[in-house]
């Protein structure tokens, strides 16, 4: 089966220990995480893992329920490019002397979009917030000069494209269910 | 304590150490409502606990120390999770202080127990307790039931705190034990249900699970649907029920595998597809629709692709499906088994249960115990071919009435599962072992010893590994690796423990052997001597089409 990169948008409890479970679930299926982000979520008490993995809809799918099982994750659903809106960040450090030497590593970073956040006598740092490709790119632009001291890249972001969060809705509907039972009794 | 008498705990399978000391000196002043038994190594605690939940339903609980105790348990841990057990494991820990500092006896529990585990929490607090022992007992027991693990720290065990109120739980918000069934499914199951030529429904745990027995009998009743059953759900319908086929898979009968490959209309409910059952999946019922009744949501696809998956209890489900679809007579279909059944007969069982002469085959003594028991008994197995024979020849009236380690094939668990099984039931508890397994739990005679438990402990010994031997002879041109096995005296050990025994070699003697054991008062344990190389049979070999079984080998 052919292989796509798959979005996994995953929401648990913020305990101790649930980032480790949901690792295990990939490892077990063999699944390299090609990356992760893991950060509070817009409801209290609730973080959102961005993992993205490649993998066969089949096997990502069946990874994602397993993830689901879990007791601690609240939902997890999987996307592909086209289901979500994605963004990336990295840094790049670049040698100040570099720059004011070579004038086609300031060229490279205009031609990219990208800012300077930071400029002292040793070194500069640029940022680039884009899509993987624009930050690869980027980065082969400086590689030429050979000037990039460090290079980091986060995990992807991701929002989806449907109006709601899902979390939210789903939430107040098990509420609502948990309520009515109760009165049923 | 007060946790655990507040979930309606009365029997803890235990183990004391220095990590769960403060517990046990409350326990002291508890026992006269909660019965603490002894066992003799912690992996008998997780496997009796076990034993007790099979076949009372309740979540069964143990309690050891940390380090070493704890670790002794993982066996029993994961294959509750592999057959859906509850149990609970309460596990003493090092104080918080020390977390983290290779203290003595410190393992990082529930790390390891997070992969084979539904839950796993570590109490770090006393103000934990509560509201953590709550929320154990509903998870392991909602839902798809399966082990919970609580690592409870030394100073969380001595800390007090005021006003303490048990708690009760019955939601978690990232947790559904059920999920909705949709009504959509229940249609379109209900059409190729009512248009079947051929159905064919296998009978899974799921159904014992979710005491959904009777509802399933209504179920094939109106249907007129032929049914085959996992290992795990042989007594979710009685063995002579007209309906009711044979068991399922490698060792199951040869009927319910080849009407698997021919049926028109696959429906399983409460299974999992195991490879055990399906063999090679690309040849698994592909001529069939395949409908899934489950409450986890994993196993939908998991194995087998399923047309039409109906989600939630199978209590509710079945129930549904019963009042929407039309009664229907599938009388050709259902009589097609018969020279498949015949067939079986005539080439494997008549041999297996009449040999005449030689050598006593397993076969027969499950038999001749089963038709002693009047088929009443609870059957508890070890792996092995001790396992596939009695599953294979016990027969069962009532439900909850076979415990043996299916998914993970625990050699061991036989031995202690039957003893726990003692505690959650009257019934009469018979429990076939080889002498393989007999010896890798042998520390509880000394536990069956102190509480007289009454095992009927039945030996079936052939001087070999002999299930493994079995697979030597046919795949590994009879290479026997390390399988020969070089005996003690058992009757001289059971007497040792106090426990009467009996050894039989003879046939003509076999009658009064099982006759004295089962009127004997408490435990007794029969030796039988079995042939030393014999086969389960039929058999799918690994990894080939369920349906091409061997007769003979």
């Amino acid at each position: 089966m052919s292989k796509t990169l798959y979005t996994l948008i995953v929401y648990s409890e913020n305990i101790a220990g649930v980032l480790n479970q949901i690792t295990a679930v990939f490892t077990r299926r063999q699944v390299n995480i090609e990356s992760l982000n893991v950060s509070a979520s817009s409801t209290q008490g609730v973080h959102k893992y961005t993992i993205t993995a490649m993998s066969d809809e089949d096997t990502i799918s069946k990874i994602t329920k397993q993830i689901e099982k879990k007791i601690e994750v609240l939902q997890a659903n999987y996307y592909t490019d086209r289901d979500v809106f994605i963004l990336e960040t990295a840094l790049y450090k670049i040698s100040t002397q570099n720059i004011l030497e070579n004038r086609n590593i300031s060229k490279v970073v205009r031609m990219h979009n990208a800012m300077m956040v930071e400029v002292n006598p040793t070194y500069s740092i640029v940022e680039k917030t884009g899509m993987t490709d624009e930050i690869i790119s980027l980065y082969e632009g400086l590689k030429e000069y050979d000037c990039v001291i460090q290079f980091v890249r986060s995990g992807r972001i991701a929002i989806t494209k449907g109006n709601v969060e899902r979390l939210d809705a789903y939430l107040a509907d098990r509420e609502a269910h948990y309520i009515a039972s109760k009165k049923s009794e | 304590m007060r946790s655990l008498e507040a979930e309606g705990v009365d029997t803890i399978f235990g183990y004391p150490g220095g990590s769960i000391m403060p517990v046990y000196d409350a326990l002291f002043d508890h026992t006269d409502r909660i019965k603490h038994i002894l066992v003799r190594h912690e992996q008998g605690a997780a496997h009796a606990a076990q034993g007790f939940a099979r076949v009372c339903g309740k979540v069964g609980v143990c309690l050891v120390t940390s380090g070493p105790g704890a670790t002794n348990t993982i066996t029993g841990i994961a294959d509750a999770m592999m057959d859906s057990t509850p149990i609970i494991v309460i596990a003493g820990q090092v104080g918080k202080a020390v977390l983290g500092t290779d203290a003595f006896q410190e393992v990082d529990l529930v790390g390891i127990t997070q992969p084979i585990s539904k839950w796993s929490y570590q109490i770090r607090s006393a103000e934990d307790v509560a509201w953590a022992v709550a929320r154990a007992f509903y998870i392991a027991s909602t839902g798809r039931p399966g082990p919970v693990v609580l690592d409870f720290t030394k100073n969380a065990q001595v800390e007090q705190i005021e006003d303490y109120a048990p708690k009760v739980v019955d939601y978690v918000r990232s947790y559904l034990p059920e999920p909705d069934t949709d009504p959509l499914s229940l249609v379109k199951a209900t059409e190729l249900i009512n248009n079947a030529k051929k159905p064919f429904v296998l009978v899974g745990q799921g159904v014992e699970l979710g005491a959904a027995t009777e509802e399933l009998k209504a179920f094939v009743e109106k249907g007129d649907m032929p049914c085959g059953c996992t290992l795990l759900g042989l007594s979710a319908l009685p063995s002579n029920h007209p309906l009711n086929k044979g068991m399922l898979g490698m060792h199951g009968n040869l009927g319910t595998n080849v009407k698997t490959n021919e049926c028109d209309v696959l429906i399983a409910v409460g299974m999992r597809f195991d490879d055990r059952v399906t063999g090679d999946l690309k040849t698994y019922a592909k001529q069939a629709k395949v409908i899934h009744l489950d409450i986890d949501p994993t196993e939908i696809d998991k194995n087998v692709k399923v047309d039409v998956a109906v989600l939630g209890n199978c209590k509710k489900t079945l129930k549904k499906l019963t009042i929407m679809m039309k009664a229907n007579q599938h009388k050709e279909w259902i009589d097609s088994f018969a020279p498949y059944e015949e067939k079986e007969y005539n080439e494997v069982i008549k041999k297996e249960l009449n040999p005449g002469e030689g050598p006593i085959l397993m076969g027969e003594v499950v038999n001749a115990v089963s038709e002693a028991t009047s088929h009443q008994a609870i059957l508890v197995t070890d792996v092995g071919q001790n396992q596939m024979i009695s599953a294979r020849y016990f027969k069962f009236t009532q439900n909850r009435s076979i415990v043996t380690s299916g998914g993970m094939g625990t050699m061991g668990f036989g031995l202690p599962a039957a003893i726990g099984a003692t505690f959650g039931t009257n019934r009469t508890v018979c429990l076939f072992l080889g002498d393989g397994g007999l010896q890798m739990c042998i520390q509880e005679l000394g536990t069956i010893m102190e509480q007289q438990a009454p095992v009927k402990i039945i030996v079936l010994n052939n001087n070999y590994l002999g299930n493994v031997r079995q697979w030597q002879a046919m795949f590994f041109r009879h290479r026997y690796s390390f399988t020969p096995m070089m005996n003690p005296d058992y009757v001289k050990i059971a007497q040792a423990y106090d426990i009467p025994a009996k050894r039989v070699i003879d046939r003509k003697d076999l009658q009064a052997g099982i006759s004295e054991m089962l009127n004997a008062e408490g435990p007794y344990l029969l030796e039988v001597a079995v042939i030393e190389e014999g086969n389960v049979l039929p058999m799918t070999p690994p990894g080939a089409p369920i349906n091409e079984m061997l007769l003979e080998c």
